[in-house]
């Protein structure tokens, strides 16, 4: 018993970092801005579609360089077209815009990239590796490409760690993020910043959506990955790169042992059917979650004097 | 603090001119036409009864709000259209009407936001966190804290600032303003649902700020005692038109003014 359940654990780990790639997306724009960026999942899918087509005419490092430039467009576009025009509005209204923004590059992405599944070959063996075959019969199985995932995902988190830790930047930052026009009173350059995070986000968004894309066949379906980050940002915290790792981290293996072992007990007990449960569990965790310590992990707590 | 260096305009030169500017939303006219000055190192208070149209005018000045009409003059430099971020480069600092803090860091961090047009080593010195950016973040450390001793708020310098009291926010919100050693120091009613002590306080570190380091002040307030006795002249405001300009014991005179403030018989 205990092989398939490190399996599944390894396994669930390893999406995990998958969904926390997603996750950092949404923390990288919420902690500049105070703004849930809905069109998180939608940039994913453009970032893949880009990488997608583009590497059928170029090698993949130059199809790669070259969708950073559509993503730093985008953002440059996004921030010009929208964030601009909103500078001190409520969070809502800014959450509005990006739900905009989110519909508006899913079809945009159709017409610019085309609406078929297209693949992304990243040169990784699709064929598992197995590990410890002398302890356990059968050995462990890993899929390379998780693998690689992890090692992509721990070198962003390290660069992104380092840029937005840095006092000067990380304070500005968090300035911007409480108070837009406080933020402008001090003479931080909000736009710049914008920007500069937007375009961040949208790197992000590439390595998640090469990834995703690689696994799943980069189609429309990406983008509803972005809603399995929503569970992880809430036990991560909304606020922290790291708890974006943590929640993702939690949720993957979380949600994998849950079908492995709930299940068969709630076959026994209730004699239910015993399915789906790695569909909802990570749900029910963040309610959970949201009762106890809404402000996740690693968030920061909210003070308000009333 | 130092005084602020660069700075070409002598003291009781004009430092800001504001002419013929008029700003309205779509038929709302907030300013009409109004025309005044600052000079170097003095301490102008802007009045008027509510909705007079005193903090447009802040606004314009610090590139919140662009006029329709008008120029206004900083330095020397005339500009119609002047971003928030021109203005802090320039030297404009200010505190806002109601409370805007960056809520959830500490009072220090605050202060030390103020710092961000004056920090200027390399990002790559500042990611290694060694070398000059080192030596430059406890510079402007030090810096920070001897604001701190100033405002005698050395208890508070580790607390969010959400925490604390309304008369505390406001008074690190000052700091954080002068944290950026502006040239103008522009003031939104800084006494504003404060106690009679607290008002006492911030009079003082107003008057010290003035005094000690000539910073030119420009200050939006209800409570009359406090400007005749802060000020050394007054533009007085009413419905978005300029009704009086003189020093504070003029003014107190000025029919229009008392009209203005106690309604007039028709």
């Amino acid at each position: 018993m205990l092989g398939p359940i490190l399996e599944t654990l390894i396994g669930g780990l390893l999406t995990g970092v998958l969904y926390a790639l997603v996750a950092l997306g949404f923390v990288l724009i919420f902690k500049a801005s105070g703004v849930f960026n809905f069109a998180q999942g939608a940039m994913v899918l453009f970032a893949a579609l880009s990488v997608a087509r583009l590497s059928e005419k170029f090698p993949l490092p130059i199809a790669i360089v070259l969708a950073i430039g559509v993503m730093i467009v985008l953002a440059y576009a996004i921030e010009f077209l929208v964030l601009r025009r909103l500078v001190n509005q409520e969070g809502i209204v800014l959450f509005m815009s990006t739900l905009g923004v989110a519909y508006f590059l899913e079809g945009f992405g159709q017409t610019l990239w085309g609406s078929d599944i297209y693949k992304i070959d990243l040169g990784i063996s699709k064929n598992p590796i197995f590990l410890f075959e002398s302890v356990f019969p059968g050995g462990i199985l890993i899929d390379p490409e998780e693998v690689a995932a992890a090692v992509i995902c721990a070198i962003l988190v390290t660069v992104l760690a380092v840029f937005f830790q840095v006092t000067r930047v990380g304070r500005a930052l968090r300035a911007v993020a409480d108070d837009h026009q406080a933020a402008q009173s001090v003479g931080i350059p909000l736009n710049y910043i914008w920007l500069v995070v937007w375009a961040t986000s949208g790197i992000v968004a590439i390595a998640a959506g090469m990834i995703w894309g690689s696994k799943l066949g980069v189609q429309f379906s990406i983008s509803l990955v972005a809603l399995k980050a929503l569970p992880v940002l809430i036990l991560g915290g909304l606020t922290s790169i790291p708890g974006a790792i943590v929640g993702g981290l939690i949720i993957g293996a979380g949600e994998k042992l849950a079908e492995i072992l709930l299940g068969p007990l709630l076959i026994r007990w209730f004699d239910l059917a015993g399915g789906g449960i790695e569909n909802w569990f990570a749900y029910v965790l963040a309610l959970l979650f949201l009762l106890v310590r809404p402000q996740g992990l690693f968030g920061e707590r909210i003070i308000e004097r009333i | 603090m130092r005084a602020p260096a660069g700075s070409t305009v002598a003291a009781g030169e004009v430092l800001l001119s504001v002419e013929n500017v008029s700003l309205s939303f779509g038929g709302v006219k907030a300013i009409q036409d109004v025309s005044f000055d600052i000079r170097k190192s003095e301490v102008r208070a802007i009045i008027g009864p509510n909705g007079a149209g005193k903090t447009s005018m802040l606004n314009v000045v610090n590139g919140f709000y662009q006029p329709q009409h008008g120029r206004i003059t900083f330095k020397g430099t005339t500009r119609t259209n002047m971003r928030p971020y021109d203005a802090a480069h320039g030297g404009i600092a200010r505190t806002f009407q109601n409370v805007a803090l960056f809520r959830g860091m500490s009072a220090l961090d605050n202060i030390m936001a103020g710092r961000t047009l004056k920090m200027h080593r390399n990002f790559f010195w500042q990611i290694l966190r060694i070398g000059p950016a080192l030596a430059e973040e406890d510079e402007h450390r030090h810096r920070v804290e001897e604001i701190i001793d100033f405002l005698e708020i050395q208890a508070i310098r580790k607390v969010p600032v959400g925490r604390l009291p309304y008369g505390l926010q406001k008074r690190v919100e000052l700091g954080r303003a002068l944290a950026m050693e502006p040239d103008l120091l522009l003031l939104d009613e800084p006494m504003a649902g404060m106690n009679l002590e607290e008002k006492e306080d911030m009079s003082r570190f107003i008057v010290d700020v003035n005094e000690q380091y000539g910073t030119t002040i420009a200050l939006i307030e209800h409570d009359m005692g406090v400007v005749m006795d802060l000020s050394d002249r007054v533009v007085v405001l009413d419905h978005g038109a300029k009704i009086a300009d003189a020093t504070p014991d003029d003014v107190k005179r000025d029919q229009n003014v008392i009209d203005a403030y106690l309604g007039v018989a028709h």
